[in-house]
C-alpha cells in the first residue's frame, strides 16, 4: 500500500484517498470566450506525461480536503505534496 | 443490539454536531463552547462534559450528553458565515477497551495504533475495512469510534469476528 502525506493530517495510507486527475488546471474565467477546440482542450486534454506529474488527490476517508501531489508516474513514488493554491515545488 | 461484552459496548445516546467554517467561526464559537477547537489536526479538545474533535482543517465534530441544549453556540454563530448542523441520530458511539484493542481495530484499520504513533486525545476520520469511522482514543486502553447508524451491525460483527481469530 502506497503512504501518501496528507499536508494537513500527515502520513497516511493510500485506502484512504482519492485521485482527482491532474492538477493545476485553470478553469476559464470567460468560457464564452472559448471556442470549441479550445473547450476541448480545457475538458479532455491532459499531459499525460512520463516521469513526475502534479496530480490532485482528496483526503477523502480523512480530513475530506482536496490537495496537490507530486507523483512520479513511472515508479509510482509520491515526492511531497502541498496544498490547493500553492505553486508547485 | 449489541450483546454485553467486556471489550466492546455501545455507548449512550449523545448530542453531535458538525461545525464546517473559515477560523473567525471557530473563534465565535469558542466563545460559547468550553472546550474551545484544538488547531493542532487530528486532536481532541474536552471539558464539563462537552468535547471537540478535529476532523478537517474546517470541519469539528462536537459532541455533548444527550438533548443537550446548544442555542447559546447557535447564538454565538448568528454573524458569522458557518454551518452547523446537528447529526446526533447519524451515527453511533461504540467503545473498543481492554488490553487488545489496538490489535483488534488494526484488524481493519490500517493506521499504526501504537499509543506512540496515536496517542491518548488523537481523533481522525479513517476505515475500518469497508465502513467509515471517526476514531478518537479516549485511554491508553480504549477507543471511542463513532460509526454511521447503518454501518453498526457490520463495524460489530467484523470486530467480534475478529477478535474471534
Amino acid at each position: 500500500m502506497l503512504i501518501i502525506d496528507c499536508p494537513y493530517c500527515g502520513k497516511r495510507p493510500e485506502i484512504e484517498f482519492s485521485y482527482g486527475g491532474q492538477a493545476h488546471i485553470a478553469r476559464p474565467v470567460q468560457p464564452a470566450d472559448y471556442d470549441d477546440e479550445q473547450w476541448t482542450g480545457f475538458l479532455y486534454m491532459r499531459s499525460n506525461e512520463r516521469g513526475m506529474r502534479a496530480e490532485r488527490w482528496r483526503h477523502v476517508r480523512g480530513c475530506g480536503r482536496f490537495f496537490n501531489a507530486l507523483r512520479d508516474t513511472t515508479t509510482d513514488q509520491f515526492h511531497g505534496s502541498y496544498k490547493v493554491g500553492e505553486p508547485r515545488p | 443490539m449489541l450483546e454485553s461484552n467486556d471489550w466492546l459496548r455501545e455507548l449512550p445516546p449523545a448530542t453531535r454536531l458538525i461545525l464546517q467554517g473559515a477560523p473567525d467561526a471557530f473563534t465565535a464559537a469558542a466563545r460559547a463552547w468550553s472546550p474551545g477547537f484544538s488547531a493542532t489536526a487530528c486532536r481532541a479538545t474536552g471539558s464539563g462534559g462537552r468535547n471537540s474533535l478535529w476532523l478537517g482543517p474546517d470541519e469539528y465534530l462536537l459532541m455533548a450528553p444527550a438533548n443537550a441544549d446548544y442555542s447559546d453556540l447557535q447564538a454565538a454563530l448568528h454573524d458569522v458565515p458557518h454551518s452547523l448542523v446537528d447529526v446526533s441520530h447519524r451515527q453511533v458511539g461504540l467503545e473498543v477497551s481492554g488490553a487488545h484493542c489496538a490489535e483488534r481495530l488494526s484488524g481493519g484499520c490500517p493506521l499504526d495504533l501504537d499509543l506512540s504513533r496515536f496517542p491518548i486525545g488523537m481523533c481522525t476520520r479513517t476505515v475500518l475495512a469497508k465502513a467509515d469511522v471517526v476514531l478518537w482514543r479516549t485511554r491508553s486502553d480504549a477507543f471511542h469510534l463513532e460509526v454511521w447508524r447503518s454501518f453498526v451491525d457490520y463495524t460489530t460483527q467484523l470486530l467480534l469476528e475478529i477478535a474471534r481469530c
